[in-house]
């Protein structure tokens, strides 16, 4: 019994460590052509630094979102919620009442409290689906609808602007000519390779994420860890939900639509397992570099979002079966 | 476009009805407090009188932008305004399946008519025409249903006109510049409104050898509109005129213009909101104009569907009947004109 125990919870982590390297160059690869293309056919309007500082301040905002993503999926969840979540985080920061707090105490009232408001429906969803045993499809199903819902009672369904003069200046600042939020973009995801790879919390999180049974025998408070990752992931929403009121100076109902899914769709492509059990932060920055990538690349073609709905989806699905192949390859 | 002439006269007489009836209101509306005034009107002449109470239905999509709730609230600005209008609100829907019992039940109440803005006109068709064959007049609004027998009168926008307007006043700017580069943000490029905005846009630019260098598409949200700019403005290093087609998406546009650090341009917008008209009058971004879509189409649906239902005509129109098709104008909005406007705008 103890026995395979070690063994279910380990077996995914060493195959994670020999595949990642092969995993990734499929990413890599598919990235690099991208990058061709877009050198080949945009030449140095594709090439410069300014369009380089857009892709990466586009990617930032959802990017921070894939990355708890991966945590959640790894994990052997999922959360449909994220969206609604930076919606509701980037509403309730931009209120009057709060703007007016943030006057008086300063801007970092509007990052604590989109913060907070992430970390509160994270926890939400994690104590419905740890302790309430409800699924986590249904259960961030249902944060979906009331946290978009909460939003637009808050918000009456109307644009918030912010006015806040210093939290604009601050998040809006450029050391070396690369905006602020792409800098917390980098910090997060070295924060975020280092606690999946490196902590105790990864490993647990791998653990309950390849066998619950086997984690809870193995010593591990699965339902605590559930919340924490849930938590965690409302947390990224609410840096996130920042970074949105940063770049586009309102909070909004209808911020991050439709996001569950393309932060599902980098996280996937990047190598993380959907069943749980194998994730990879690499991978998921891969993934989200190239789905923005992509739209740069398309929008400095002047071509159809049509198009480029057809050509995202047969990047996944070349990605993927890149990934097989050098995986394959590899072993 | 062969019905452009007589459908521009109409315009010209449902615009001469609006003035009058907006001078008008001021003599005989004296309760009212000001905000409502302009939008909530008793109407003019014979057709302000009381007539007989008219238990009107209303339906419109969800309120989910800024918009769609200056469509419902102006129409129920506009029912209160009257004495013989009892309105029947259905709560705004974006399910076509809700939409569609809400219809069913104002035709088992027996309302006398109906005002329907659809969340898609092809669903809403048969239960409209359901309504009709029950001898319920149904005014459409906006969307309009695939068979003009399930309306008795329709309002409409027009977005090919936007188009028109946008692309009429950067022609008058570019003032013959034969190599001006213009780029256009879109809304969501599967609906046929957009479309039509877009044919509307490169018709106009057209006729003064002028065409869209770079097009994308946003979703009219806040963060569709600062993505899709944000890639735009790298795609065109030097843009000379920018035609935005939603200034709800715009707030988001705008702010990808600022951390770009770009004001070399000229930006028209769309739709009409009140921040946008606020930021004409200032002066002070790179926004210079906006083309209306008049977020006061449910309320002029509930004035006809008021006349239809007690039987009158229209007090301005020499013709008996209600018109069957009202189309509203799309005229371009400038620091000239803007006071004008100002009043029907919606807050996003």
């Amino acid at each position: 019994m103890t026995g395979s125990t070690q063994e279910t919870a380990a077996a995914p982590e060493t195959r994670t460590r020999s595949l990642g390297i092969a995993r990734n160059l499929g990413l890599v690869v598919a990235l690099v052509a991208l990058c061709v293309v877009g050198l080949v056919t945009a030449g140095d309007r594709f090439a410069s630094t300014n369009n380089i500082i857009t892709v990466l301040s586009l990617a930032s905002a959802i990017g921070v979102v894939a990355i708890g993503m991966t945590f959640v999926i790894t994990g052997g969840g999922i959360d449909l919620s994220v969206g609604a979540i930076v919606a509701l985080a980037s509403v309730w920061a931009s209120t009057t009442g709060t703007q007016a707090m943030a006057e008086d105490v300063g801007w970092i009232v509007i990052v604590t409290t989109a913060v907070g408001v992430g970390i509160a429906c994270g926890v939400i969803n994690g104590v419905l689906i740890a302790y309430g045993k409800i699924v986590p499809f249904i259960a961030t199903l249902a944060m979906l609808a009331s946290a978009r819902g909460l939003a637009e009672i808050i918000a009456d369904r109307k644009t918030q602007i912010v006015r806040d003069e210093a939290f604009r200046d601050a998040l809006g600042a450029r050391p070396l000519g690369v905006p602020v939020i792409v800098y917390v973009f980098a910090v997060i995801v070295v924060l975020g390779w280092f606690l999946l790879n490196r902590t105790t919390f990864g490993r647990r999180t791998f653990a309950v994420g390849g066998n619950v049974e086997a984690a809870r025998l193995a010593g591990i408070k699965v339902q605590r860890h559930t919340v924490y990752l849930y938590a965690l992931l409302g947390a990224t929403c609410g840096v996130s939900a920042v970074m949105l009121m940063s770049r586009t100076q309102t909070g909004s109902s209808t911020h991050g639509l439709m996001w569950e899914l393309d932060a599902i769709a980098a996280v996937v492509i990047g190598g993380t397992l959907l069943s749980g059990g194998r994730g990879t932060v690499v991978g998921t920055l891969l993934g989200v570099l190239i789905f923005t990538t992509l739209t740069n690349v398309f929008t400095l073609n002047n071509l159809s979002t049509s198009v480029q709905a057809v050509a995202k989806g047969v990047i996944i699905v070349v990605a993927v079966l890149l990934q097989q192949r050098l995986a394959n390859r590899s072993t | 476009m062969s019905t452009t002439t007589p459908r521009r006269r109409l315009l010209a007489i449902a615009g001469v009805f609006a003035a009058t009836s907006l001078t008008l209101t001021a003599c005989t509306n004296s309760s009212g407090d000001d905000d409502t005034e302009s939008v909530a009107n008793a109407g003019a002449g014979d057709n302000a009188e009381t007539g007989d109470t008219v238990r009107i239905g209303f339906s419109a999509p969800a309120a989910d932008h800024g918009w769609m709730g200056a469509i419902t609230s102006a129409a129920v600005k506009q029912a209160e305004a009257f004495d013989d209008v009892e309105l029947i609100n259905a709560e705004g829907t974006n399910d076509v399946n809700l939409q569609i019992s809400q219809v069913e039940t104002f035709i088992n109440d027996k309302v006398d008519a109906i005002v329907l803005l659809p969340f898609d006109g092809a669903a809403m068709t048969d239960v409209a025409t359901r309504a009709m064959e029950a001898g319920i007049p149904v005014v459409n609004v906006d969307r309009e249903f695939d068979s003009p027998n399930a309306a008795r009168s329709t309002v409409l926008g027009d977005n090919y006109g936007m188009g028109v307007s946008a692309g009429r006043y950067i022609c008058e700017e570019a003032g013959g510049k034969k190599d001006a580069v213009v780029a256009e943000i879109a809304g969501i490029d599967s609906l046929p409104l957009t479309q039509d905005r877009s044919r509307g846009f490169a018709d106009a630019l057209k006729d003064c050898g002028l065409k869209v260098s770079n097009r994308v598409a946003a979703e009219f949200t806040v963060e569709s509109g600062e993505r899709a700019a944000a890639n735009l403005l790298q795609a065109a290093p030097k843009i000379d005129f920018l035609w935005n087609h939603d200034d709800d998406q715009g707030v988001g546009v705008l702010a990808a213009i600022d951390n770009a650090g770009r004001d070399e341009f000229v930006m028209v917008g769309g739709a009409g909101s009140a921040n946008v008209m606020r930021s004409i009058e200032a002066d002070d971004t790179v926004l210079r104009a906006t083309v209306i879509y008049p977020s006061t189409q449910g309320a002029d649906g509930i004035k006809l569907a008021r006349l239809i239902a007690q039987g009158r005509s229209m007090s301005d129109l020499a013709e008996v009947e209600v018109p069957r098709v009202i189309q509203l104008a799309a005229p371009i909005v400038t620091k000239d004109n803007v006071d004008d406007y100002m009043d029907s705008a919606f807050e996003s």
